[in-house]
């Protein structure tokens, strides 16, 4: 009975001292705000005001017909969608160019990669210069009418600058994800195909593609995850502008809680896209897990 | 056949090459602009600068203006104490974890790997009211415990992982001989851990190093911000003159890339590491 008790008190105290500060802290910054959200969406709470009370489902109701956040939504969708199809689609082709015997490999691989390495807010500066002064210096010079305006003074194109900053970010980080796939897949697979006769582009589509679909897995979770997330290079390189048509989801409730000061709706409209990102991460991770093969 | 193979490969040189020189023009373009005057770069943004009409007078300039050295130095003291608290604190609660297989440690264990889905979004709103109505803002120190709070559902998953391939023998011997538990973790388990400290350690360098939007809604004081503030203050404020904006931009990412030169192996593998598991 003793021993039992001593072992107990022993087994809590190294609990509390190995799991402890780690628990605290994830409890304090992640756990309790998450709850503490759900509570925040049924009240009208705002900083500017003295007291606030429960106003039951009023703050979804709101979210549920407001225009503006749908269409911002929806652009939010639209971006994700392109982002996710372009880089992809440019980091595979990159992984392939980069795979086996290359002189300067590594240095090459470390370029590609060099824009993971900065910030958003950073990296939407470089390309506000680029969008606004360069490209349409190149339209000047080439007397090419499309390019002689700036993207960011359209709204159509200026969606498209973003993807196009996003792309060019996130190909190199989705490019060493591929190339870890190229390299694992069995030489002797390869070798068994090429005596079949597969070579060349039939090889890559029924042999190389299918035992890569790990790798598209991640790859595709990272990126629209992160392209669902995007803030900070949307304030650098447009924030929202022209006429908020590339106000994208992070930042239209970024904007209703802190500049509106409507934490409620705010926290209803993060609610609803978190479920969104949630649903749109673990739809594509089954989708994609059905075409898996094993090697 | 031969000649054929060898124009495939010579394409692959241009192609992958062109590609490469696309990807890195803009860094080229800002750096070689922000050796020239505003009209210089309107007017020309291609032409190579003359530097000896205006040498480093931009980056003097933006040096003083972001108040470089000390957003640079809230940024490491940051960045530094954020990392190694994480990097201690999760790798203890990972062992533990992995130790012992209790059913409150299953449950621990799941609620931390489901909380990776959830985007920092969904918090936001919630943790400012919270600490703002417990007057715990514009503190450096209350933003890294909250970087210690959001790095560990992550660094305990991959610490988790490895940990979980480390036979125990080891340690049971060692606790036969007197040692303590900590003593144990830390002569023992710790030393073993190194290549995967490696691997949190760069992705969480390169996330909390760049992060804006928590530091922005937490430091609200000019003395206290980081580089990623202090480069947006300093675009908001100084907006027409491009000049000393693009040296901004270069000195932001010059201690990024002096890094990445000597640690590119490092930090490449560390990426494939944290995005395979």
């Amino acid at each position: 009975m003793n021993g039992s008790r001593k072992k107990l008190l022993n087994n809590i105290g190294s609990f509390v001292l190995f799991m402890g500060p780690s628990l605290f802290a994830f409890i304090c910054v992640l756990l309790i705000p998450l709850v503490y959200g759900i509570y925040l969406t049924f009240t009208n709470y705002s900083p500017i005001r003295l007291t606030y009370e429960f106003v039951g489902l009023r703050n979804f109701q709101a979210v549920f017909t407001d225009k503006e956040f749908w269409q911002q939504f929806g652009k939010t969708l639209v971006y994700v969608l392109y982002s996710t199809i372009f880089c992809n689609i440019l980091a595979f082709l990159l992984a392939f160019l980069l795979t086996g015997n290359l002189r300067g490999r590594d240095f090459l691989r470390a370029g590609f990669f060099t824009p993971n390495l900065i910030g958003g807010i950073v990296l939407g500066y470089i390309w506000k210069f680029l969008f606004s002064n360069v490209v349409t210096k190149l339209g000047e010079i080439w007397d090419y009418q499309p390019l002689k305006t700036s993207f960011l003074t359209h709204p159509e194109r200026a969606i498209t600058a973003m993807i196009i900053v996003t792309v060019w970010q996130y190909a190199g980080y989705l490019m060493i994800i591929y190339i870890a796939g190229f390299v694992s897949i069995p030489q002797d697979i390869q070798e068994a195909a090429e005596i079949d006769g597969a070579t060349g582009f039939r090889k890559l589509l029924h042999i190389t593609i299918p035992l890569m679909v790990p790798s598209f897995i991640i790859c595709f979770f990272i990126i629209i995850s992160r392209g669902f997330m995007t803030y900070d290079l949307n304030l650098a390189l447009t924030n929202g502008q022209p006429y908020g048509s590339t106000r994208l989801a992070a930042m239209h409730i970024y904007q209703k809680a802190f500049q509106a000061n409507e934490y409620g709706i705010g926290q209803a409209e993060a609610i609803i896209f978190f479920i969104t990102v949630a649903i749109a991460a673990v739809t594509q991770v089954l989708l994609t897990k059905r075409f898996e093969v094993e090697a | 056949m031969r000649a054929k193979k060898g124009v495939l490969k010579f394409l692959r040189y241009v192609l992958i090459y062109l590609l490469l020189v696309l990807f890195i023009m803009p860094f080229y373009l800002m750096v070689i602009n922000s050796f020239k005057t505003t009209q210089q770069f309107v007017a020309s943004p291609f032409s190579l600068p003359e530097p000896e009409k205006v040498g480093f007078d931009n980056y003097i300039s933006a040096f003083n203006k972001m108040n470089f050295m000390n957003a640079i130095g809230n940024s490491l003291v940051i960045t530094i104490i954020s990392i190694l608290l994480i990097l201690l604190t999760s790798s203890m609660a990972a062992y533990f974890l992995v130790r012992h297989q209790w059913k409150i440690n299953k449950v621990i264990f799941a609620v931390l790997v489901a909380s990776m889905i959830v985007p920092f979004q969904a918090i936001m709103i919630p943790l400012v009211s919270i600490y703002g109505s417990l007057n715990l803002m514009n503190s450096k120190w209350i933003l890294i415990f909250m970087y210690m709070g959001f790095g560990q559902a992550f660094a305990i998953f991959i610490f988790h992982g490895f940990i979980k391939n480390i036979p125990a023998e080891m340690e049971e011997s060692a606790l036969i001989d007197g040692c303590s538990k900590i003593q144990l973790f830390f002569r023992i388990v710790f030393p073993l851990l190194k290549p995967v400290i490696v691997t949190v350690l760069i992705l969480d360098v390169l996330w909390i190093w760049n992060d804006y939007l928590l530091p922005s809604l937490i430091l609200l004081s000019p003395a206290e911000r980081t580089l990623p503030l202090s480069t947006y203050n300093f675009f908001n404020t100084y907006s027409v003159d491009y000049a000393p904006l693009m040296a901004g931009i270069v000195l932001t990412i010059i201690p990024v890339v002096a890094v990445y030169l000597f640690s590119q192996k490092h930090i490449i593998e560390g990426v494939v590491q944290g995005a395979i598991k």
